[in-house]
Parts: structure tokens; C-alpha cells; sequence
């Protein structure tokens, strides 16, 4: 399959997938902010607004907590509108059968995603916000990764491949130096994120505010006391402006894996990065130089990410969980989960292909002897 | 005749001596500082409210009057149940006035009525939040100009959520108990239980922040004095 999969460029269609995949970006912005500002069930009613349909309650009434969360609403049918179009698009025009279906379990997956948050508000279901959330995680890195799949980049993938020099080719199959482990070493660094995106859902859909009101330090220590009494008195001296469920110290201990955790992911970003700077023998023009630089650059952005993301966590604590940067940094997580996700499949479809180029030689096609992004076939459908 | 009818008039007025009901008072004592309370300041963006006040409301968590008297506690007659007359209490009355739930602290019976009344001219929603199973959750829109809702709760809970999501300031709490047996402290930190049988009992004072504080009590034919004192570091 990989091997004759056919290349085709429609430039429409991967524009409109990077558009979906962009617009649920900041449909995950929204529903943050819907999280931050605890108006997740500010509109009591699904899929109607306050008795009205969704699109005609009126523009005055958008005050306070409905606006977050009826704007919520409307952008996820946008996005809803947009994956409708999508998975239509490709299903027609889109030669890869596995993409169709792709787009098909996008479409289903929008569904199920509207479905869940309307059910989390009839149902009364914090439990169901937990899910919303993960979920929405997820369905931004599927639309991501149609994106991908979309983009010449991809398709130029096998091209860059089948210029890589027969030696690289033969070590293993694979085609860059780290081979194997980098590439675990991503997917393992991808899952610890999301496992971190997970217990980040939890700990926001307790509507507890800040378990831990200190960072770098916690409680003044370096491990706080959970005992009841001292759970009690950190109860008595939190004084919120907004109604917030007492802590607990289940909260307390997530709050604490929630930053080893952020450690964790560091140092596996640290190591990825690490592992593709690391020096091999270059052969100007070859795939794996290429592929080198992809992931040299990819690592680095993933890094800054991670540091970012994590200096988003401490002012997080630091603004006593301000609306704007607690969302800025669900945002980062999402993108962190993204980049990884994105770095897996790149490193899995170039994997794929040499395994594909190792099962025998194959005559290269003029067309693949141009880098990334100038394949002389898709420059032709420019 | 005469004679006996006065002895059965005496026997009576004893009987009724001997199981004379009578109060449970007391006062709520802070010992220490308090943390400072938190301006509402989202309320005063809000151009339905900011005209009502002169000056940024804040939480009252802490409601410390004179002589250190903590206001906001309530106090009950612990595994005192199946006692409730909620059926036949008026219903007690919950009002979002001003961008504000008031009181903060109420106490009802279960089977009670409980009137949640809309007296501002925007929208809320009555979102409540329970904990105890047989109490449902409830989230309710509530238009300005709209009818009181009313919510019977059938099972005791302890400081029950009451919370807007349109206004996210806006909370309070509703305890409901399973008999008539319990009160509030009032601003001073004074409460009365009422009407309490003679027994032997567990007094219990819960602050929505301080937590519980239990007492042992024997009550025969006068009113008893019990006072609790929360320590704050």
C-alpha cells in the first residue's frame, strides 16, 4: 500500500484540512475558557439555548458565563460544519481509501465530541467534562494529522526516502541514525503527555481552583502534608471570589504528579532532542540529512514548547489560576501533544517506506530525486 | 368530685413539666485572625450590579462580630433523624438580590419547600449541587420577572452548593436536616435550637470553612448553654 500510494496534490483540500485543524485549535481555546471562567453550565439547556435554538438566542443575553460557553457552542459547530465538509471532500477526491475513512471517523468523532459536551450539561455529569475534555484533545490531533496527511510534506516523505543513501537504508531498515529509539523515545514522550493532558482534565474539572497555591515549592515543602488536619487548614485559609469545591488531598497528590510529571516529559523532550542532534555521517542531499534537519528542528520546537508550557504552569499558580493563562496553558498542552503525535507519524511512515524500500530495490522515479517540497509531480498541480 | 379534678389538673401540669421542651443557646467563638476576604470585583464589571453598590462587596466566609462572635456556623442535634416537620414548615427563601445569593448560610428541613427568587433584572441560573445520593442535582434557568423555583431535598446533606454559572461570584450553601432540631449562628455568633426534648445528645457546629466541632449535652427541664470556640491559626 505504501509503496504505490498514489501522490496526489489538491491544494484546496489541504488548505481547508489545515483550516479545520486550525479553527479546532481554538475551539479547544474556547472550551478552555469556558473551563477557566466555571461556565461550563452557565446554559442549562442542549442543544437549545435558554428555550431558543442555538442560533437565534439573542446577542444581549450573551453576558457573563453563557458568553464563554454559548460561543463554545457555536464555534464547535463550526468546527462540526467544517469536518462535515472535510470528510465529504476527501471521501470524493481523496484517492487514499485509508483517508477516506479517516475523514469519515473525523465526522463521527465531531459527532460524539458535541454529543458528550451536551451531554455533561443535561446530565448534570462532571465526569462527562473529563471526557469532553480528553476527547477534544484527541480530536484536535486527528484533525492535525489529516492535515499532515494532506500536505505535500507528507507525500514528499516517500520521495525524500527514496533518495536516501543505500547505506543509511541499511542499518536496520531504518533511516536515521537513532532509528529505532528515537523514535520510540517520541511515542513514549507522546504518550506521558497525554497521560499529562489527562490528569490536567481532571484536576481543571474538579472546580476546585488551586490545590497547590505555591510553585516551584508546595505548601512551603517539597513534598505538602495531605494529612486530614492539614487538608482542613489549608481548606480554612482559601478564600475564593468564586464557588469552589473544598480540596482534597487526592487533588493535592494529582497537583503533585501533574508536576513530576512535567519533569518527566522535559527530560524525554530533552532526550529527543538530544538524540537527533546527535552526530552522523551526512551526505549532502540524502534523505537522512534531510530527515536529520526535520527532526532537529521538530525536537527543538518541541523543547521550547515544553518549556514554555511548563513557565505557563508556574504563572498558572503564580496568577492564582487567572482565566486567560490557565487556558493559554491548556493550549500549549494541546500543541505539545500535537508536535509529538505529528513526529510519531512522520517517524512511523518513514519507517514504513523503508521497510517498503528494503523488501527490494526499487528503480527511483526522476520525480524523486528533489527534496522535501519541491516534487517535481506536486509542483506541477501548483 | 372537686378534690379529684384538682389532683388530675396537678397530675397533668407535672406531666407536661416533665417533658417540657427547652432551648439549646449558645455562642460561636473565633480565636484568632481570619484570612482576609476577597473582593467581588467581576460583580462590579458587571454594569446589572455596579450601580447598587458603593463600595466592592467581598466574600464573607468569615463572619466575625463583636467579641469575636462567628456568624454563619450551623449547629444541630447530631443522629437526631426521622424527626423532620419540613412538610409543614413554611418554605424558607433564597434570594439572588443584587448579584448576590442572601443569606449565604441557610439551614432547612428535608421535605421543606425551599423558594430560590430571581430579584434581579438579569438572567441566572440555579445550578445546585449535591453530594448525597436521593438528592438531585438541579441546574435551572431563572428569566428575570420568573416565578420562585422550589426544591425539596429528602435527604439530609450537609451544606449543599447553590451556585450561578452566568455570575460565578454568586454561590451559597443550604444545609438540610433530617428534624427541627438546629440553627445558625447569627452575627454575634449566637444560636438557638429550639423546643428540644430532654435526652442526652451530640450538639454539632459546622463552618462552611472550620469544619465540625461536636459537644455532648444532657437536656432536661431548663434551656442549656453550650458555646464552641473555632481556633484559626
Amino acid at each position: 500500500m505504501l509503496k504505490n500510494e498514489p501522490i496526489q496534490d489538491n491544494p484546496w483540500l489541504r488548505r481547508f484540512a489545515a483550516l479545520t485543524a486550525v479553527v479546532t485549535f481554538l475551539l479547544l481555546g474556547l472550551g478552555g475558557l469556558v473551563t477557566s471562567h466555571n461556565a461550563g453550565m452557565s446554559v442549562p439547556d442542549w442543544p437549545n439555548s435558554y428555550g431558543y435554538n442555538m442560533f437565534f438566542f439573542p446577542i444581549k443575553d450573551w453576558v457573563g458565563g453563557i458568553f464563554y460557553e454559548h460561543t463554545h457552542r457555536l464555534l464547535a459547530s463550526g468546527v462540526g460544519l467544517l469536518t462535515t465538509i472535510l470528510a465529504v471532500w476527501l471521501w470524493v477526491k481523496e484517492p487514499r481509501r485509508w483517508m477516506r475513512w479517516l475523514g469519515v471517523t473525523a465526522l463521527l468523532g465531531v459527532v460524539a465530541q458535541g454529543v458528550l459536551g451536551g451531554l455533561r450539561v443535561v446530565l448534570l455529569n462532571a465526569h462527562l467534562g473529563i471526557i469532553h475534555a480528553i476527547v477534544g484533545q484527541l480530536f484536535f490531533v486527528l484533525m492535525a494529522a489529516i492535515a499532515l496527511f494532506t500536505s505535500r510534506f507528507w507525500q514528499n516523505l516517500q520521495t525524500v526516502q527514496a533518495v536516501g543513501s543505500p547505506s543509511a537504508l541499511d542499518t536496520g531498515g531504518t533511516v536515521h541514525p537513532a532509528g529505532t529509539n528515537l523514535r520510540r523515545l517520541v511515542l513514549f514522550t507522546t504518550l506521558l503527555i497525554f497521560g499529562q493532558l489527562i490528569i490536567g482534565a481532571t484536576m481543571r474539572q474538579a472546580h476546585a481552583g488551586l490545590a497547590i497555591p505555591d510553585f516551584p515549592l508546595a505548601y512551603g515543602k517539597l513534598w505538602p502534608d495531605t494529612s486530614a488536619a492539614a487538608v482542613a487548614g489549608y481548606n480554612e485559609h482559601r478564600i475564593s471570589a468564586i464557588a469552589e469545591n473544598p480540596i482534597t488531598a487526592f487533588q493535592i497528590i494529582l497537583q503533585m504528579a501533574h508536576r513530576i510529571t512535567a519533569v518527566l516529559i522535559l527530560l524525554a523532550v530533552a532526550g529527543c532532542a538530544w538524540m537527533a542532534h546527535r552526530p552522523h555521517p551526512r551526505k549532502s542531499g540524502s534523505g537522512p540529512e534531510l530527515e536529520c534537519r526535520l527532526y532537529r528542528r521538530l525536537s527543538l520546537f518541541w523543547l521550547a514548547l515544553i518549556l514554555a508550557q511548563i513557565a505557563l504552569g508556574a504563572w498558572t499558580t503564580w496568577s492564582n489560576k487567572a482565566a486567560d493563562v490557565a487556558t493559554l496553558h491548556v493550549l500549549g498542552g494541546a500543541l505539545s501533544l500535537a508536535t509529538g503525535a505529528m513526529w510519531c507519524l512522520i517517524a512511523f511512515r518513514r519507517t514504513a517506506m523503508a521497510a517498503v524500500r528494503d523488501l527490494g530495490p526499487e528503480e527511483p522515479r526522476a520525480a524523486d530525486a528533489a527534496p522535501i517540497g519541491a516534487h517535481p509531480a506536486l509542483a506541477a498541480n501548483k | 368530685m372537686k378534690a379529684f379534678s384538682v389532683l388530675v389538673l396537678m397530675a397533668a401540669l407535672a406531666v407536661q413539666t416533665a417533658v417540657r421542651a427547652a432551648d439549646i443557646i449558645g455562642t460561636i467563638t473565633l480565636d484568632g485572625t481570619p484570612p482576609p476576604e476577597v473582593p467581588y470585583t467581576p460583580l462590579m464589571n458587571d454594569p446589572n450590579f455596579s450601580k447598587m453598590y458603593t463600595s466592592t462587596p467581598t466574600t464573607h466566609f468569615y463572619v466575625v462580630g463583636p467579641n469575636h462572635g462567628l456568624g454563619d456556623v450551623v449547629v444541630f442535634l447530631k443522629n437526631v433523624t426521622g424527626k423532620s416537620t419540613g412538610a409543614s414548615q413554611p418554605p424558607a427563601l433564597l434570594d439572588q438580590k443584587g448579584g448576590l445569593y442572601r443569606p449565604q448560610i441557610l439551614a432547612i428541613q428535608t421535605g421543606q419547600k425551599l423558594l430560590v427568587r430571581n430579584s434581579d433584572k438579569c438572567i441566572h441560573n440555579v445550578h445546585v449541587i449535591t453530594t448525597v445520593a436521593g438528592n438531585p442535582e438541579h441546574n435551572n434557568v431563572q428569566m428575570p420577572g420568573s416565578p420562585d423555583l422550589t426544591f425539596t431535598f429528602l435527604k439530609p446533606e450537609m451544606f449543599i452548593t447553590f451556585k450561578c454559572d452566568v455570575h460565578p461570584w454568586m454561590f451559597a450553601w443550604v444545609s438540610v436536616m433530617d428534624s427541627p432540631y438546629y440553627g445558625v449562628s447569627d452575627k454575634t455568633g449566637k444560636f438557638v435550637i429550639k423546643n428540644v426534648p430532654p435526652g442526652h445528645y451530640t450538639v454539632e457546629a459546622d463552618h462552611r470553612k472550620l469544619g465540625v466541632q461536636t459537644k455532648e449535652v444532657d437536656v432536661k427541664d431548663s434551656d442549656v448553654t453550650v458555646n464552641f470556640t473555632y481556633h484559626i491559626k
